[in-house]
């Protein structure tokens, strides 16, 4: 908080004492809401520890439902971005082309799959699927999200390879040129090998995305992810609903706060580092850059 | 350079999961292909007709009448692979041979009788309404037009209510019958909407003996068969047959009572066999 | 093969609509509670810094489908928080804007916090050295400057909360996702003509206010 404290002076004794009231009032209303909310709860019934107990004292619920729904999750999330991966390098090094009939293309489709919703994607596919192959039934939802995702984040990645490829300093195309190097070897065995270690925090807090995105594949599609498993287990254990979800969505926000963790770590990491450049595309999600945005 | 290695491990870590969901995907596939097994599509999340069990084996009125099937046709309990059939699923799961045959609360109607054949039926079900066991303000279908009712996101039964029975019922509709259920037993809703041997499946659970009940409305007829490829006669023949025997042989009686009795359900008796002849 | 569109059947512009509402609402909402979010995070009060990174980090990391699914079933169905909606249909519509404000909101907070990031300290300094209060500095040195920065990160925010109204459907909003899953099960062989109109409807929704904002962005830039 060092980079903030430049908004306010160091309290003196009146707004030591402002500071506490506000704390004080804070704490007041905070608890007040948390207190009513725990009191419906209670009175709905739905602090009865029988609907809570099973994730504590049922093995099962784990072993049966939860591991395997997440594992469904992440083979979802780890499919996309591994497909992703290089239709979003191709486009990104399409887009940086120096002939307009590549360039112009290739933006086209990334801004296009940039611009339409993920669901509608997973949607569309999963009924092309059904018409057009024959992908058995149970595959189908797994194969719709993972296309969905993979257009999706295939135009995402694009632009993060192009933006990671712009954060090089000119020198390096420069330097290139200077010993000969042809436009194709530049990018190979200059620009690229750079810009994918400047890319790594984004890349992983894209990973994110994909993970939150898989619960739609769940909600809408039927894919028996995490989040689909919410049904199983409450038509099992009394429709416990309330604390389903609350469990589910406790694994989501651990397993994302790892990978985020983890995109800031290979950030700081990769600042420090004296090898590269030092050129480092910020991960968008930890919030220590100007983000784009687009990362949601 | 530490990070080419540790970009180096990540990319073997991604390989080796992808071969590992590849294999999964054969050993699957493998699995149904195997001469001794039968597949059966049935549903996954249906207390009482076909639900899995936190052990990871199946119940159900369905799964009972299914495992009789398959005895009858010649295959062990053990050798039996469970699909799941969504609703929406059920024709494809038939017409592309991905199971045998499938018992998931299939109501035998002509629009699905051009895609697939049916036998039996086995059992006859009515749409009816899930109320609180306190509330008896709901004796005819047109006392929902007052109602907060909640129902599965396209299924007919809400669809019917909708056309037919009580155009003004403040409808809603959510992912799972669970949701219906938190909501009635939180009484945000009135009344959920479904065939009364689901509603009877959940009404009999553990957790909720003796909140809910089952209002008797009979609001239409869904009379459940066992859905098989389109023109397969001699399966029909067979199945037909396990059907008449299993209802002759008293096993009928004993699923239907270990399946409904708790939730004080009065089932119709065996409906006559009819598809096929 | 567009003959769908002259049926009558579907009320397009009518859930494309819902979309837009969606969208709007949500965009006011989460403008407004994420600021006072970032407002908390830069605060001198340590309770409330703590409560806006928990918040925060707890939001930001939760599938929206997950906060929208928990809005309509613990609100909705447990709490019975109606927002003032009369049925059901008002009742989710209030719920997944409540959802959606909740969600959108910590992207507007971080964006704006990195905002603040970029305000240069003596600015904050000459505020302080004229006596001006916490509020006071934020209020009419930091935020206003800040703004002006994240013009285009906010763009951005707003283009994704567009497309993340189409979650809604999984709470049953009527919304153009919906339509579209409906429409393409019941005109299934006019697969590739459902999905290009809608497409073009995001399309229609979400480049405009890129052009826009982007264009706004530049004019606003803080020069320095």
């Amino acid at each position: 908080m060092s980079a903030t404290s430049v908004l306010y002076d160091a309290p003196g004794a009146r707004a030591k004492r402002r500071n506490i009231l506000y704390t004080i009032v804070f704490l007041v209303v905070f608890a007040l809401a948390a207190w009513w909310v725990l009191v419906q709860m209670a009175d709905k019934n739905q602090l009865a520890s029988e609907k809570w107990s099973p994730f504590v004292t049922d093995s099962e619920v784990w072993t049966t439902y939860l591991l395997p729904g997440l594992g469904e999750t992440l083979k979802a999330a780890a499919l996309s971005i591994v497909i992703a991966l290089p239709f979003g390098a191709l486009l990104g090094i399409g887009r940086l082309s120096d002939h307009s009939w590549v360039r112009v293309p290739v933006g086209a489709v990334v801004e296009f799959f940039r611009s339409i919703p993920v669901l509608l994607m997973m949607v569309f596919a999963a009924q092309a699927y059904a018409q057009f192959t024959n992908v058995s039934s149970d595959m189908r939802p797994l194969y719709a999200v993972v296309t969905g995702l993979v257009l999706y984040n295939a135009s995402v990645i694009a632009e993060i390879v192009r933006a990671g490829i712009l954060t090089l300093p000119n020198g390096q195309t420069d330097a290139a040129k200077a010993i000969g190097m042809r436009k194709g070897q530049t990018m190979a065995y200059v620009l690229l090998p750079q810009a994918v270690t400047a890319m790594l925090p984004a890349l992983v807090s894209q990973l994110v995305v994909i993970v939150k995105d898989t619960a739609l594949g769940g909600a809408i599609l039927g894919l028996s992810e995490l989040l689909s498993q919410n049904r199983t287990i409450t038509a099992n254990y009394g429709a416990n609903t309330i604390a389903t979800l609350v469990v589910i969505a406790l694994i989501y926000i651990v397993l994302n706060f790892i990978l985020t963790t983890f995109a800031s770590w290979l950030e700081q990491r990769l600042r420090r580092g004296k090898k590269s450049t030092g050129a480092v595309l910020p991960d968008v999600n930890a919030g220590t850059y100007v983000g784009d945005g687009s990362g949601i | 350079m530490k990070l080419r290695k540790a970009s180096a491990a990540a990319a073997a870590v991604v390989v080796l999961s992808l071969t590992a969901t590849a294999c999964g995907g054969d050993s699957a596939d493998s699995g149904n292909g195997g001469g001794d097994k039968i597949t059966i599509g049935i549903k996954f999340d249906q207390p009482g007709l076909g639900l899995k069990k936190p052990d990871g084996t199946f119940a159900g009125f369905d799964v009972d009448v299914a495992t009789y099937v398959a005895k009858e046709l010649g295959y062990d309990a053990k050798n039996i692979v469970w699909k799941e059939a969504p609703s929406a699923e059920r024709e494809n799961l038939i017409s592309n041979g991905d199971v045998k045959f499938v018992a998931a609360s299939y109501t035998i109607n002509d629009e699905r009788k051009k895609k697939v054949d049916f036998a039996g039926p086995y059992f006859l079900a009515h749409q009816d309404l899930l109320v609180r066991t306190d509330d008896s303000s709901i004796t005819k279908a047109a006392d929902l037009n007052s109602k907060k009712l909640c129902s599965v996101t396209g299924s007919t039964s809400a669809q019917n209510v909708k056309n037919d029975f009580a155009p003004k019922a403040d409808l809603q509709n959510v992912g799972g019958y669970s949701e219906c259920l938190t909501g009635l037993e939180n009484k945000a809703v009135d009344a959920l909407t479904t065939d009364d041997s689901i509603l009877a499946g959940y009404a009999s659970q553990q957790e909720h003996q003796g909140k809910f009940k089952l209002a008797g409305l009979k609001l239409s007829d869904e009379p459940y068969g066992i859905g098989l490829k389109k023109g397969d006669t001699d399966l029909q023949k067979k199945i037909n047959a396990a059907l008449t025997k299993m209802e002759s042989d008293g096993s009928w009686e004993k699923a239907v009572t270990a399946n409904f009795g708790p939730a004080n359900y009065k089932n119709e008796p065996a409906p006559k066999i009819n598809e096929g002849s | 093969m567009f003959e769908f569109l002259d049926s009558g059947q579907y009320d397009l512009l009518g859930a494309f609509w819902v979309t837009v509402q969606l969208t709007l609402y949500s965009a006011v909402g989460s403008l407004l509670w994420g600021t006072l979010l970032a407002g908390m995070r830069v605060s001198p009060v340590p309770l409330m810094r703590a409560f806006g990174t928990a918040y925060v980090n707890l939001v930001r990391n939760t599938p929206l489908t997950v906060v929208l699914v928990a809005c309509s079933l613990g609100l909705g169905q447990t709490l019975q928080i109606t927002l003032g909606g009369g049925d059901f249909e008002s009742i989710g519509f209030r719920l997944a804007v409540l959802g959606l404000i909740a969600y959108t909101s910590t992207f507007v907070c971080e964006a704006l916090r990195s905002g603040i990031n970029t305000v240069p300290v003596g600015q904050a300094e000459a505020a302080r050295a004229l006596g001006l209060s916490f509020f006071q500095v934020l209020r009419l040195i930091v935020l206003p400057q800040a703004f002006r920065s994240v013009v285009a990160p906010l763009a951005n925010v707003l283009i994704a909360l567009t497309k993340n109204t189409t979650v809604a459907a999984a709470i049953g909003v009527a919304e153009a996702s919906a339509l579209m899953k409906t429409m393409i099960e019941n005109e299934s062989s006019a697969l590739f003509a459902v999905f290009a109109v809608f497409a073009f409807g995001f399309v229609v929704l979400t480049l405009p206010t890129g052009l826009l904002l982007g264009w706004v962005s530049k004019r606003v830039a803080v020069k320095r």
